[in-house]
Formats: structure tokens, sequence, C-alpha cells
């Protein structure tokens, strides 16, 4: 048995690990694998999202099996040099490894750019498990946070500084950020993005020193052009370099930028050393990315065993999502192929940027980039050096469910649909219909497709449709069914309970997936209050409050403030009620007021002096109609062409208490200059003319949409039909949690679908959808006054059944800017306390 | 269910019992918080079956006292609780968190005495 030592246990060393123990089934070699790091391979690739609370154990890389004793993993123990004379390898702790074959999988380091005092402390770099653990815990009480280095891993950095609530400043040499991958009019854009999240770009500018303060710690970064960003702490991110300083010191030739020398095989100057990854240099280039070191590894895999195979050449797209902007660059992405044309659609207004690049005749692909929406990547990226389906500006333009060839299904087998993992087309149409696999997750596991960066995930569920795979719709372990389903049944069964409603349609006791979504189903067919009978026990603890859960335990209370006008005299209830409390307040982004910092015994109380003064819940708790937003419309503004506040208030008051499966939230803007902001809403509503354009689909949060045009210059009556219709059709038949957004994207034939079903009565429901708006509209009732008018109800709001008149103990607050704010809550259990601030 | 079980060995030990809430207001698959002389808080909670759990209020993963606020519910027949903060889900018979391995709850005796629900101090291990 030949004996080999793999030097170096990251996602490339460890995946050659994985692939030669797979093919080798005659047990020809003995593996030896000696990790620098006290951990087994993780996804480096994900690893900022071990700030948003995945754990190390969701980062890790399956083990390979070592029952056999043909493989013997060795944390902790990084290697000190190469004998090529002995043919040993000696690590750190002066064990030595007799070899047959080595191959280095050393990887690289951070680059730290020549920043005078970089090695001050607050100075971090951002590449393992221990640095992200060392920068959380320096930004904890901090406030500002630098990052040196907008490229890819710059701006990974800058994600996580942001989820760790720094104020985050990116300082990037070049003139746009991600210069590598994204051109000009893409960088732009992207710039713009960033900047509009929060983050402060500087670019054309470099870190010149770090200025440390009395106790030595980090205080500010001064730059290149004299400006100087006061900050707690410096990420560098400015690009890695190989690690290949034991391939230098064994003697084996380097690149002209470092890297150890590699042939096609991955083969060193030395045959029986190999290398792969980013300490390998192969045709004088170093991939830092992590689908070229697979493929590399599996070279290396297959020579070992005697095979010929090798580097097929680098596949460097890449698609992202950083900081929530979609960004992806594939092919040739800079247009540097001879005579190759660009076609470029920069949409200031949909804030995309999509550009091919072609070759000359326009007749292949060659690369493209696209910002601010990734959706085309999937199936562009497998098309590039190949014949284009359709006409170059098609294959970017906008058109929404449109018929053009470029599904994922009209690809040609040998396409590659997951590139991190060099899988085919035609290997996960072979492993739908000769393995039998029916989900993505059966799919992922049989050929590692959608494993590594996940951006083909979605490929991976158009193939199984393709192939005539149902896909499970169940909601969780407990209904096989879908929402939309549930619905049905409950609207045709007459069901008027959880409990009936599994033991007849179900399994099992529910859980907090099924429960909520079949207490907004209930609700929305008129199943009287939130907290009646057993209705209360699915609630979520908002729902069931009435309020909005906070960090600290207790609840915000928000009334409703139909279309932002309050009179004085409301104002003041709400000023004094939050003085008497001590409640904080903040004004809302959707025109309301928030205070916060209510006990559970202390809701009843608030809720009766403002339903006193006049106001009833603002159902800021629910999944459901939120707020309208109004711009002052023609009432008060020069500009303004309809009244928008008239029109927002009736709104909101028709749609109040309507339950759904996500918030919903509407604008209704005077006139085209837009304040309201209407195109960012669910329902959006913009004066004109002669009368009112409808637009839907758009949101906020996390995936911000904008809302596309509906029906144009209609009357109010026809207006307020559509969204009666629109609002009860997306309530019955979207999924759990899925935005309008999302649900019109998912609607066979979209946008136009839609239009047929509630303009053009297509399926006939339209009068069936009217009378459950008028059953809707009057049949509200105000639920905190019925908790007030209810005893039982009103049992519910204490902290303590059993000391009712004591109030939670643990809750304490601090003042900050002269309002109360929860205290730091101290939590010694290993958790990630990134957010503690 | 292991609940009887526990019932019978706490039974025998002699120990000192907080009265938490008539068992007849206990809402089925709906907790109560409920605070104890040394000043720890319990989260009660009566299962659709009418078994009784008890767990510690607070949150490990937060450290907000809020896990009787919870949905009660099963994953494949174990009854659990999940936090309405960010949603991990407790085992009620055991305290193990389902989502989440490096977190726990404490799990306290709980009976039925003369019509009221009581829990027993200090918890178990």
């Amino acid at each position: 048995m030949a004996e080999l030592v793999v030097v170096g246990q990251g996602m490339v060393g460890h995946r050659l690990v994985e692939a030669l123990r797979a093919r080798d089934t005659a047990g020809r070699w003995r593996i030896t694998a000696l990790a620098e790091e006290p951990r087994p391979a993780y996804d480096r690739v994900a690893l900022s999202s071990y700030f948003d609370g995945a754990t190390e154990d969701d980062l890790r890389l399956e083990p390979v099996p070592d029952g056999d004793g043909l493989f013997d993993l060795r944390l902790d123990e990084p290697v000190h040099d190469i004998d090529r004379v002995a043919r040993t390898v000696t690590t750190a702790s002066g064990a030595t490894h007799a070899y047959d074959a080595v191959v280095l999988a050393t990887g690289s380091r951070p680059f730290v750019p020549p920043v005078e005092g970089a090695d001050a402390p607050g100075c971090f770099v951002y590449r393992t498990i221990d640095d992200l653990d060392a920068i959380r815990a320096a930004a904890e009480g901090a406030r500002t946070g630098v990052v040196v280095g907008g490229g890819l891993l710059g701006l990974e950095a800058a994600n996580a500084l942001t989820s760790l609530r720094l104020d985050t400043h990116v300082v990037e040499f070049a003139a746009r950020l991600m210069p590598a991958q994204v051109d000009e009019g893409g960088g732009a854009l992207l710039g713009q993005l960033v900047t509009e999240l929060g983050v402060t770009v500087h670019c054309d500018v470099s870190g010149r020193s770090v200025e440390s303060g009395s106790d030595g710690r980090v205080r500010r970064l001064v730059l290149s052009d004299g400006e100087a960003i006061d900050t707690d702490l410096v990420v560098f991110s400015a690009g890695v370099r190989p690690r290949d300083e034991l391939a230098r010191n064994a003697g084996l030739p380097v690149g002209e930028r470092g890297g150890v020398v590699v042939d096609a095989a991955c083969r060193t100057a030395d045959p029986s050393i190999f290398a792969v990854g980013e300490c390998a240099c192969l045709e004088g280039s170093v991939y830092g990315l992590v689908a070229p070191g697979y493929a590399m590894a599996e070279v290396v895999a297959d020579r070992l065993l005697g095979g010929s195979a090798a580097f097929p050449g680098a596949d460097t797209a890449t698609k992202l999502k950083l900081l929530g902007v979609d960004v992806a660059s594939f092919g040739d992405a800079h247009a540097r192929t001879d005579g190759a044309l660009e076609v470029v659609l920069n949409d200031p207004v949909a804030r995309t940027y999509a550009k091919v690049v072609v070759s000359d005749d326009a007749r292949t692909l060659l690369g493209g980039v696209l910002v601010g929406d990734a959706t085309r990547y999937a199936t562009l990226r497998p098309l590039v050096g190949r014949p284009l389906p359709a006409d170059p500006a098609v294959l970017i333009a906008p058109a929404p469910g449109d018929a053009v060839g470029v599904g994922v299904g009209s690809l040609p087998d040998d396409a590659q649909i997951c590139t991190c993992n060099v899988v085919t087309k035609g290997a996960i149409l072979t492993a739908i219909t000769d393995e039998g696999c029916t989900d993505v997750p059966a799919i992922k596991a049989c050929t590692r497709a959608g494993t590594s960066c996940g951006s083909c995930v979605p490929s991976l569920g158009q193939l199984l449709a393709t192939a005539g795979v149902e896909q499970s719709k169940a909601l969780c372990e407990h209904f096989d069914q879908s929402r939309a389903e549930l619905f049905e049944i409950v609207a045709v069964t007459g069901v008027r309970t959880f409990s009936d409603l599994v033991a007849r349609h179900g399994r099992g006791r529910g859980c907090d997936i099924c429960k909520p979504a079949v207490a907004s189903i209930l609700a929305s067919q008129g199943n009287g209050h939130v907290l009646a009978g057993e209705q209360a026990t699915l609630q979520d603890t908002n729902d069931h409050f009435l309020a909005n859960l906070q960090r600290n335990g207790t609840y915000s209370v928000v009334p409703r403030i139909p279309g932002g006008e309050i009179s004085p005299r409301k104002l003041m209830v709400i000023g004094q009620v939050a003085e008497d409390f001590g409640l904080y307040t903040k004004i809302t982004g959707g025109q309301r007021i928030d205070m916060f910092g209510a006990r559970v015994e202390q809701l009843p109380e608030i809720w009766r002096r403002l339903v006193d003064a006049g106001f009833e819940s603002g159902h800021a708790y629910g999944k459901a109609m939120r707020t309208v937003k109004s711009c002052v419309g023609s009432t008060w503004c020069r500009y303004g062409v309809q009244d928008s506040v008239t029109l927002a208030i009736e709104l909101e008051l028709r749609y109040r208490g309507l339950r759904a499966p996500h918030k919903i939230k509407a604008g209704v803007s005077g006139c085209a200059r837009e304040c309201a902001e209407a195109q960012a809403k669910d329902v959006g509503v913009i004066a004109t003319e002669q009368g009112w354009s409808l637009y839907v689909g758009g949101n906020g949060g996390f995936r911000p949409r904008h809302a596309e045009l509906f029906v144009n210059d209609v009357d109010r009556d026809t207006l307020v039909r559509l969204i009666d219709r629109y609002l009860l059709f997306y309530v019955r038949t979207a999924d759990r949690m899925q935005r309008t957004a999302s649900w019109i994207e998912a609607m066979d034939g979209g946008l136009d679908h839609l239009r047929a079903v509630i303009v053009d009565d297509s399926l006939g429901i339209c009068a069936e959808l009217d009378a459950a708006m008028a059953r809707h509209v009057s049949s509200y009732a105000d639920e905190w006054r019925a908790v007030l008018d209810d005893q039982d109800k009103l049992a519910r709001f204490v902290s303590f059944v059993n000391a009712p008149d004591t109030p939670d103990p643990s809750i304490t607050f601090s003042v900050e800017r002269d309002q109360r704010v929860p205290a730091p809550v101290s939590v010694d259990l290993g958790m990630p306390n990134a957010n503690r601030r | 269910m292991t609940v009887t079980t526990e019932r019978r060995r706490v039974d025998q030990r002699r120990g000192d019992w907080a009265r938490v809430w008539p068992l007849a207001r206990l809402q089925p698959e709906r907790g109560v918080a409920a605070l104890l002389r040394d000043g720890t808080q319990v989260a009660v909670f009566r299962t659709y079956d009418g078994d009784l759990y008890a767990v510690a209020n607070v949150d490990p993963a937060c450290g907000a006292a809020v896990l009787s606020r919870g949905i009660v519910g099963d994953r494949a027949g174990v009854p659990t609780i999940a936090s309405p903060m960010h949603k991990h889900v407790y085992a009620l018979p055991t305290g193990e968190c389902l989502t989440d391995p490096r977190f726990a709850v404490a799990r306290y005796d709980v009976r039925v005495r003369d019509g009221a629900v009581e829990v027993r101090q200090g918890g178990s291990p």
C-alpha cells in the first residue's frame, strides 16, 4: 500500500481526500491529512453566514469516513517541511510521515497591504472561523468598522460588519467595487446599491496608516487622500497570496507572483508532489475560487490512481448576494476577446444592470455581468461558448414570464448546471430518471450539484419540473398540503378548528409552521377574534399578545394612523401614554408611531387609554394589512393632481384586519413625483390626470422589489374593486410567508395571468372574491377593544399567573438619547452574541 | 410518554412544590409563566392529551423570559415548544433543543394537587 500525505484540509484538500477515497476501491492509498486549523474542513465560501446565525456545525463539510484505517485526519498539525530526498514530511509537533506522494493544498493567506500600524489591536483579516470569532468579539461595544478592500472578499467582510450592526465603510483602491468581476457600468450600480444599504464606499483611495488611541487599539484609519475614518476596527480583505513557502523551501519552482508551479496534471517539478487549489500556479494563473480548486482535486485523485485527467480550464463565474445585492459575472466579463461585442441593458429605474458579451458575429455567448438582479445567471452561464438561442438583447430583456427558449430546460445535456462541483444537466437528469431523485435534497445528495454556492438550486427545481417530477408542497411534517390547498379545504369543508383540520387532513399536533398558517386561513375566512377558544393556541406571540415581541421580552404597540393623518389631540394622547408608561417612541417607516418596551401586563391598560382616545389596533403584529402610506396630495401640495390622503385612509380602513400569507403594505401618491414611494409596496397607487394607476407586487425588506404597472387611469371604484380581488386572490392562493412579488413571479403566466383573473374574470371567481371582501369589510372589529371587553382574554396578560402583579424581573432598561432602551442581556451559552448592542 | 413515570418518582421524594394555576384554567397547548419562590421563572404547558410539562421560561438563545409564549406542537410525536423569539424548538419531556444542540432548558417536575398545577422548585438535572 502506498502512503499519501495531504498538506492542508481546507475545502480543496478535503475534496481531494473525498474524491480519492470514493474512487480508490482497491485500497491502493493510505491517506494522512495534516490540518493546520484545530477543526475539520468547513465551507469557507459560506463563512459569512456564521454571522447570520449559522454555527460551526452548519459550515462543516461532510466528514470523510475513516473507519477502515485508510484515512487519518490530524488536526492542529501544521507541516514544517518536506524532505524530498528522504521522502518525509515533518510537522510542528515533530512527527515525521514517510510518503510516496504528497499533495499540497495549503491554500492562501490574506494579503495585508502595506499600511502603517496595520498590526495594532483591532486590525483583522477575514479568512478563518477564528478570524470571525475575533472580529465578533471586537465588534462588541464597537460602533464603526472599516474594510480595506472592495473586491469580492471585501464586500463579504463588509456584509459581516453590517450584520454585526457596525457603521461600515469600504475602502477600495480601484475606481469601482469588485473590479475583477464587474465592469464599469455594473460597478457604478453596485456602488450605488451598496451605499443605499448604509455602507459608506470610498473608491480610488487606499489606506495609508492606522492610528491607535492611548490604549493601543485602533482609533482611526487615515486614507491616501488625507481623509480619515474614525473606527473601532479595521478588517483587511484585499485579496490573498498563495501559501507556497513549503514548496519554496523544498526547492520547487514557484510562479512570478507566487504559487507552486504545476502542469495540467497538477504535478510540481517533483513528480511525487502535487499542488491543488489556491497554492498552485497553473499555466501562469493562481485561482482564488473554489471551483477550479475542486477541478484540480479531481484531476489529482485520477492521476494517483493511474488515470490521465488534465485540468479542464477554470470556470471563474461568480454569483453572489453581497449585502443583499445580486452580483454575477461569468465568462469573458470584460470583453477581452478580439472583436467581442457588448450588449448592455442599464435600467436605472429598475436598478438593474445586465451585460452580455458576444462574439463578433453576435452568434456565440462569451460572458456577462449582472448587477441588481442575477436571476438570469442560471440560464446564461451554461450557454457560454455556445450558439445564442435568441437575440442578445432578448437574453437580458426585463420581460417577466418570457417565453424565450433560454430556460434551463432548453440547454444541451453537457451544459454545466453546477460549476462548483462540475455537474452537467445530463448528470442531473440521470439522477432524476435513473436514480429516482424526486426532490432537490435528493439531487444534492446524489450529484453534489447545489451543495457549494447554491446559485444553481433554482435550476435543480426547474429540471425536476422539466422531468415531470411533482415536488412536495407539504407545509411541514404535519400537513402534506400546501397553504393554498388547506385554504380550499377550509373553505369547502367548513372545518373551523385546527384540531379538526389536523385530525382529518394531517397528523400529529402541529408546530410553529402550520399552526400560524392555519390561524391565518381561519382568520381570513371570518372565524371570530384571534384569541377566541382554540384559535388562541395557534397564534404566534405577536398575534397572541396583539403587539410586537421585542428582543428583551417586552412588546411594542402601534395604533392605526390611517394614511398617516393624525390630529394634534391624538398625537398628544400617544405622547402622554408613552410618557406615563416609560415607552420608547419612534416614527416607523410606514407613517405610524411605535411605542416600545411595554411589559405583558401593561398592554391592556395602554390599549384602554388609546382606545378611549379613538385609536384602534394597527395590526403591526399580524401577517395582515399594515399601512397605507400617503403623500399630502392635492389637498396641500402644489403638484398633487388627486386627493391621495382621502384615498389612502379609505383603503387602510377597508383592508384593516385582513390577514394574509405575509404582511401587506400599500401606498398612494398624489402625482407622478411619487412621494409615498407607492412602487415599493404590495399595492401601489399613483394619481394621474385621468384617475389612478395601480401597481402590484412591490416590497421593501430583505429583497426589495419594484411594483409593476397593472392598470392605468382607472376611476376610484374600479381601482378599489381590483385591489379587493388582487388581495383576496393573494390571500387564497399564496404559499405561507410568500410575499406578493414572489407570488406573482411563481404564477404560471405571471402578471398577464393575474390580470386575466381579476380584470377579465377568466376563472369566474370575481363575484366570489367581491362578496368575500364585502364580508371582510362589514365584519371588522377592533381586536384590542375586544380583549378589553373580555375578562377571560384579559387574564392572559400577566407576567406570571401565580404572581399577576409582579413584573418580569429579568426586564431591565438603560437610557440612550433620553429614552429607555433594553439593557444588554448577557447570554453565556456560546451563542453568537453579535447583535447584543 | 415519560410523564407518568416522572410523576411517580417525584411523589416519592419530598419536594418543595409551588402552586402555579388551577388546572382548569390551563388552556391545552398554550403556556403560562410562573414565578417560583427562589425567583426562577418556569413555563408550564398542558398538551392536547392532558399531559403536563414545565421547563425554564428563559430562552437560552436570547436571555429573554419568553418560552411560555411560544407555540406548542410536536416533532415526530415528541411534544415541543417553539420559542417565540427565534423559533428554536425544545422537546418538552427532556428540555433539549431539537434545532440547535448547543441549547437546552432545565425541566421541572409538575403535578396536579387539589385541582391545582404545582411545580417542584429547584428543577431537574
